[in-house]
C-alpha cells in the first residue's frame, strides 16, 4: 500500500522515516548510518518544492494521511540536514551523552 | 577591533559601577551550603514564571509544576474567577493532590474538580474543600478551614508567575522593572504554534544560564555548524554585541545576526536556502510587529536577537524574523538543573511555513546539545576546585551580574534570617 501521494511514489522507499514525534526521528538518526541518511537526502532534498507546492494546496489540519506523511518525510529531512550538510556524522559534535527531548509540538 | 560602540566608561561592565571587574569565583556553583542558601533565598523569595495563559485555554484548564528548590508542587489552574496557584498538597494528610501514575512527573488537563487518590476529598477550581469521605468520624471538621493552600500568583503579558514568599509585598510589575514594562505589547499571545523541549543537565543552573548569556563562546562551539568559509570568517571576527543593560536583577545582550535572510545565500547551509529559515527562525515575518522600546535598544539595522534573563531562571529570546523563546533553569540540586526551552511561532498558514518552523527548531536542538554537553565538563572541573578564579571578559558582563546578584540575594538573606549562616561562596 502507497504511503505517499501517488506523485511521490518515487519517495516510498523511504517511508520509514515518515515518524509522527520528533524524538522518534531524532533517535532514527542516530540508529542511522551516514550512506543511509545520505541516501534519503539525496531522493528528497531535490523534491521540496515540488512537496510544498502539493502540500500548501491543502489546509494543515485537514491534511489526507498520505499528505501528512509526506509532511513528515520532510520534518524528517529536517532533522537529518545537519548530519548530511555540516558535520558527517549522525551526532552533534562534541555533544557526547546530552540529551533534548521533545515534550512538545504543534498538532500537524 | 571594536565593531560596535561602548559606553563612554570604556566598557559595558565598567558603565554599571557596581561590578567588578575581578576574576569571579564560581563557589556558587559548586557548594552544597550555598545551594541550600539559594534555595531559600531565591527561590522562595523571587517571582518564578511558571508558563504561559495560553496553557489554561478554558474554565478547569490546570497543569502542574514541580519547583524542587522550593521542595514544592504547584497547581495552576483557571477558576471561573481567574487563573490560581495552589501547593498540590491534600489538606486531609498531605498527599499529592494531583498526579498521575508516576507523583513526580508535571501533568496537565482539564478538570471540573480535584479529587484526592488517598481518602477520596474533593476540592472545587478555587481551592474550596467541597467533600470530605465520612466527615461524621472528624471532631467538628469544618470544611471552610481546610482549603488548598494557596501561592501568590501574578500574570505579566500572558506570563503566569508564582512567588512562594507569603511576607512578600513587592508586584510582580514592580519586580520585573523597566526591561519588562519596555517588551510590553509584543504579541506574546499570537504565537501559538509551539514546540517545547526539556532536558536532565549534570550542571549548577547558573552555569546553563551562563551559557546562553553569552554569544563568546558562538563562533568556536559551535563553529561546525555554519558552512565552512562562513565559519572561519567568523571565528576571526569573534563576537561583539550590540547593546547591554543591566535593570536591578535583570539584564539584556542585544545581539546582531545577519542570517535572515543572509547576505549572502552561499553563508548558510542549502535547506536553509531552499526552505527560507534557518536558526534565526523564518526568514519572512509572519506579520508586521512594531517593536517595543526594550527590544533592538541600539536601534541597529543588523539586530539578530535580544535575550533577556529575568531573575532568577527565566530567560526570553525575541528574534529579529518575529518568533520567541523562552529558557527555564530548574535546579534539582547544587550539580543538576532541568532545563526548559520553548519556541513560540505565528499559527503556520500552510505546510511550507510549518516546514520552516520544523526547521528552526531542530536548528536550535543542535545547538542546544551543544551548549548542554559543555556545562558537564565544566561543572566537575570546578568542582575539583583545582583553579579557583575566573577571569570574565567584556561580552560576559551578564553572566558576572547573574553571580553577583544570586550572592547579594543570599548574603541579604543571612543577614536577615536569624540563624541563617553564609556559605563558603560568601566569605
Ligand atoms: S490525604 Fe488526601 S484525602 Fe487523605
Ligand atoms: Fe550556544
Amino acid at each position: 500500500m502507497a504511503k505517499l501521494p501517488a506523485d511521490f511514489a518515487d519517495l516510498e522507499p523511504f517511508t520509514d522515516w515518515c515518524l509522527d514525534t520528533e524524538d522518534a526521528r531524532f533517535a532514527k538518526r542516530y540508529a542511522s548510518n551516514m550512506d543511509e541518511m545520505q541516501a534519503f537526502y539525496d531522493a528528497v532534498f531535490p523534491r521540496i518544492q515540488d512537496a510544498l507546492t502539493y502540500l500548501d494546496k491543502f489546509e494543515l489540519e485537514e491534511l489526507s494521511e498520505d499528505a501528512f506523511n509526506l509532511l513528515l518525510l520532510y520534518y524528517s529531512l529536517c532533522t537529518i540536514s545537519f548530519p548530511v550538510e555540516a558535520w558527517r556524522q549522525p551526532r552533534v559534535p562534541d555533544a557526547g551523552a546530552a540529551h533534548i527531548s521533545n515534550v512538545l509540538a504543534p498538532a500537524v | 577591533m571594536a565593531h560596535f560602540p561602548k559606553p563612554a566608561e570604556g566598557s559595558w561592565t565598567q558603565h554599571y559601577p557596581d561590578l567588578s571587574t575581578a576574576d569571579a569565583s564560581y563557589e556558587d556553583s559548586i557548594s552544597p551550603e550555598h545551594y541550600e542558601l539559594e534555595r531559600k533565598a531565591i527561590f522562595g523569595k523571587t517571582w518564578l514564571n511558571v508558563g504561559r495563559v495560553e496553557q489554561l485555554p478554558k474554565v478547569g484548564s490546570y497543569f502542574t509544576k514541580e519547583i524542587d528548590a522550593a521542595r514544592s508542587s504547584v497547581i495552576i489552574v483557571r477558576a471561573a474567577d481567574g487563573i490560581k496557584a495552589f501547593h498540590n498538597v491534600c489538606r486531609h494528610r498531605g498527599n499529592k493532590l494531583v498526579w498521575q501514575d508516576f507523583p513526580r512527573e508535571e501533568v496537565s488537563g482539564t478538570a471540573r474538580q480535584f479529587t484526592c487518590k488517598y481518602h477520596a476529598w474533593r476540592y472545587d477550581l478555587g481551592g474550596a474543600c467541597t467533600f470530605v469521605q465520612q466527615e461524621s468520624e472528624f471532631f467538628d471538621l469544618d470544611k471552610a478551614k481546610y482549603s488548598l493552600a494557596d501561592v501568590r500568583l501574578e500574570i505579566w503579558q500572558g506570563f503566569i508567575f508564582i512567588n512562594f514568599d507569603k511576607e512578600g509585598t513587592e508586584s510582580l510589575v514592580e519586580y520585573l522593572g523597566p526591561l519588562a514594562a519596555g517588551l510590553e505589547g509584543y504579541p506574546w499571545g499570537e504565537m501559538t504554534s509551539v514546540f517545547k523541549y526539556k532536558s536532565d543537565i549534570g550542571a549548577n543552573w547558573k552555569l546553563f544560564i551562563d551559557a546562553f548569556a553569552e554569544f563568546y563562546h558562538a563562533p568556536v562551539l559551535h563553529n561546525r555548524q555554519a558552512v565552512a568559509e562562513e565559519s572561519r570568517k567568523l571565528q576571526q571576527y569573534g563576537y561583539e554585541a550590540l547593546y547591554y543593560q543591566i535593570e536591578g536583577p535583570h539584564s539584556m545582550v542585544s545581539s546582531w545576526g545577519g542570517m535572515s535572510p543572509p547576505k549572502d545565500p552561499n553563508m548558510v547551509k542549502p535547506i536553509e536556502r531552499e526552505l527560507r529559515t534557518g536558526l534565526f527562525g523564518p526568514w519572512d515575518k509572519p506579520f508586521d510587529i512594531e517593536l517595543p522600546p526594550s527590544l533592538n535598544p541600539a536601534r541597529h539595522k543588523a539586530w539578530g536577537v535580544d535575550s533577556f534573563v529575568f531573575f532568577p531562571n527565566f530567560m526570553i529570546l525575541v528574534w529579529e524574523p518575529g518568533w520567541y523563546l523562552t529558557y527555564h533553569y530548574w535546579p534539582t540540586a547544587v550539580n543538576r538543573h532541568t532545563f526548559e526551552a520553548a519556541l513560540y511561532f505565528a499559527p503556520p498558514k500552510n505546510a511550507t511555513e510549518r516546514l520552516r518552523q520544523e526547521l528552526a527548531a531542530a536548528t536550535f536542538k543542535e545547538y542546544g546539545l551543544q551548549d548542554a554537553n559543555t556545562l558537564e565538563a565544566t561543572q566537575t572541573m570546578l568542582e575539583s576546585r583545582a583553579v579557583s578564579e575566573f577571569p570574565l571578559n567584556d561580552q560576559e558582563i551578564l553572566l558576572r551580574h547573574l553571580h553577583q546578584t544570586a550572592r547579594a540575594f543570599c548574603a541579604e538573606y543571612v543577614k536577615t534570617t536569624p540563624g541563617a549562616k553564609p556559605s563558603p561562596a560568601l566569605v
